[in-house]
């Protein structure tokens, strides 16, 4: 044992181990009181490992060629040992990183994670959430199925609908006129290096950026305000051991679930592979109904939505960027002197139910083709979706709201 | 927070209740267990499909382990085009030859069972009927117009559709296939028919995804596993307080 810490102590005369160590899991003190929806913070970072590592498996055996693609990807999943296993666990971790942000940022909102002093947390999180959503995007071109391609197709002529320069942005994006081999081979490019890159180094400013200003917790309150005689927050507890053997508790069930669909239903019924996408891209045959996968089916239902203006779809574009790019001004529009949902009014209470009602209807309605009806009720849930945040300044300032106790509760 | 829990709840239901599409497809029972099943389907595969169709991503060796045969057994008698046991099913027919004698390419059918669903395969391969306005006579009720001749007909025999009237939502006055009358008898019933068409169908699934074979089994393991880890997991984080810290607290 004395060897092992001569060793400690000669690279931590190097480097700072020891010292990092403590700083972000030791000695990081955490409120008490985290509930069941901050496991979900954790489990991101889990299922990021896991696409990392099983993309790295998938890159060697996957040929970015649109001659090969799809059969390279058919390889994988019969003459490439346990290739099936791997590929099934890219395309379910896929889904599960949006199910598991989605309910990470959904406890942020709740808890008002994103005032102040947390804005840049709250920033660098969406800003991973954009990476994520390109991520997602360039990585479904990779198996070269119908909806693979046409998928691509709707989403890069989007920004051909910018005014001017959208035709030879959008031919800039492609490398082509259509997509092609080209794109394929530039998506790839971008979906296993430079976007994992700059997703790796957001991650990183996002968890430094949560340690220093400590974590938020279902009471909203700072537990830095009360600290003992040893300088040590009353209400934290150092972040190992004790939430890292709960979190492991919460990366078992997890993966539970998650192996549960990776063995028994990796298509999820068509809503985690689609079921046309099992019909090789061919560029002279459009589906009859193109859809994306679920996760950005709320922002299609927005972008269909808004009708054309001016013979420019461009408007459907803005409102659906708008969608997020809405987000990051979130903590300035929320002006509750309270950050917990335990301790607002009824006011953020209902606005809130709305708005989760308001996307989770837009992703249904983006999952359907587009009648009348359906797009008379998607521009009526897009307003409520944007209501929500414009509206914000207004009801969270004459919301009655109830009074935070000075140490956090349960 | 209940109240936006059951708000949530109910925003999603019609997500699980999903429409499944215009046409109705009868269901077909998928058994992957059911060797003689997938023997038979087999054997239909290669003496009705695989003249046209390939399976290209499909090997026959992967076949005889997976169906319980012997790579004798299937040499002598499931490969007519192939030679070499480890290669795939591929057809020697040309591609332009297809264009012009069908008008259209044929497709693989390797991972049709996955794009198209097992329920439509069945469906599709038990609707065909006399149309003596299509090239090869007959016309199919599922895949309107298509360009394949019905190549289990002396299986199944011929059938003339029985066509009922009815009104449509706009009130106006539509024809409809009601079911069909047996206008040249083939070698089976209508009952050894179905299940024929069951076999193929089924082979198709297995075709699609062989790795279905072992995905079950495996996954029953994983989630064994995973609930004893589980119970170590929740142990630990009970004793945390306690032993644990003080054996591996730094």
């Amino acid at each position: 044992m004395s060897k092992m810490l001569a060793l400690l102590n000669w690279v931590d005369d190097r480097f700072p181990l020891t010292k990092m160590w403590k700083e972000h899991l030791s000695e990081y003190y955490a409120p008490k009181n985290f509930n069941f929806w901050y496991f979900f913070g954790s489990l991101a970072l889990l299922v990021l490992v896991i696409q990392i590592v099983t993309g790295i498996f998938l890159t060697m055996s996957y040929k970015p060629d649109a001659m090969q693609a799809f059969a390279s990807v058919e390889y994988i999943m019969r003459d490439v040992d346990a290739g099936w296993f791997i590929r099934y666990m890219h395309s379910t971790g896929a889904s599960a990183f949006f199910i598991v942000v989605y309910l990470h940022m959904f406890r942020g909102l709740m808890y008002g994670s994103f005032k102040q002093p947390r804005e840049l947390l709250w920033i660098f999180g969406v800003l991973i959430y954009l990476a994520l959503m390109a991520e997602a995007f360039m990585g479904y071109l990779l198996p070269w199925g119908q909806m693979s391609f046409w998928g691509a197709q709707v989403i890069v002529n989007l920004f051909a609908a910018v005014p001017i320069v959208g035709e030879d942005l959008a031919i800039w994006i492609r490398g082509d006129y259509v997509i092609s081999d080209v794109t394929l081979n530039r998506f790839f490019a971008f979906h296993v290096i430079a976007v994992p890159l700059v997703l790796i180094g957001l991650v990183v400013a996002h968890i430094l950026a949560l340690h220093e200003v400590g974590s938020n917790n279902p009471d909203g309150i700072e537990i830095k305000k009360n600290k003992g005689p040893d300088g040590k927050p009353l209400d934290g507890i150092p972040f190992h051991p004790y939430y890292t053997v709960k979190d492991i508790v919460g990366v078992v069930v997890f993966l539970m679930f998650f192996f549960a669909v990776v063995f028994f239903a990796p298509e999820m019924n068509g809503f985690f592979i689609e079921h046309p996408n099992f019909d090789p891209a061919d560029p002279m045959k459009t589906p009859a109904h193109i859809a994306p996968v679920w996760y950005f089916t709320p922002f299609y239902a927005m972008l269909r939505a808004v009708p054309p203006m001016f013979g420019s779809q461009f408007p459907g574009v803005v409102v659906m960027g708008g969608a997020i790019v809405v987000l990051f001004f979130l903590p300035w529009l929320d002006r509750s002197p309270v950050k917990s949902i335990r301790y607002r009014g009824i006011l953020f209470k209902a606005a809130l139910a709305i708005f989760v009602v308001s996307f989770v209807v837009l992703g249904y309605l983006g999952t359907q083709p587009s009648t009348p009806g359906k797009t008379l009720l998607a521009q009526i849930f897009t307003t409520v979706y944007f209501l929500y945040f414009i509206l914000m300044p207004w009801y969270t300032t004459i919301d009655k709201t109830k009074p935070v106790p000075e140490r956090v509760t349960s | 927070m209940k109240k936006i829990i059951i708000a949530f709840l109910f925003a999603v239901t019609p997500m699980l209740v999903n429409a499944s599409g215009d046409v109705h497809l009868d269901s077909v029972d998928i058994d992957m267990s059911d060797k003689a099943s997938l023997q038979n389907g087999a054997r239909l595969f290669v003496n009705y499909c695989l003249s046209c169709h390939s399976a290209q991503y499909m090997r026959y060796n992967r076949m005889a382990t997976d169906l319980e045969l012997t790579d004798e057994e299937v040499m002598k008698n499931l490969m007519f085009a192939s030679e070499k046991i480890g290669d795939t099913m591929t057809v020697a027919m040309d591609k332009t030859d297809a264009q012009a004698w069908f008008g259209t390419k044929v497709p693989d059918l390797s991972v049709t069972a996955r794009s198209r669903g097992a329920d439509w395969l069945y469906t599709y391969l038990r609707s065909f009927y006399v149309d003596s306005a299509r090239p090869w006579g007959v016309n199919n009720a599922t895949f309107k117009d298509v360009g394949m001749p019905h190549v289990l007909w002396e299986l199944e025999g011929l059938k003339k559709p029985v066509y009922e009237t009815h009104k449509n939502a706009e009130g106006h006055e539509i024809q409809s296939i009601s079911g069909y009358e047996i206008a040249q008898p083939g070698k089976m019933n209508s009952a050894e028919y179905d299940k024929a068409v069951r076999d193929l169908v089924n082979f198709m699934v297995y075709v699609g995804e062989p790795a279905k074979m072992q995905r079950y089994t495996l996954g029953v393991w994983v989630l064994i596993f995973l609930a004893v880890l589980f119970v170590v997991a929740y142990a630990m984080k009970r004793n945390s307080g306690k032993t644990f810290i003080k054996s591996f607290h730094l």
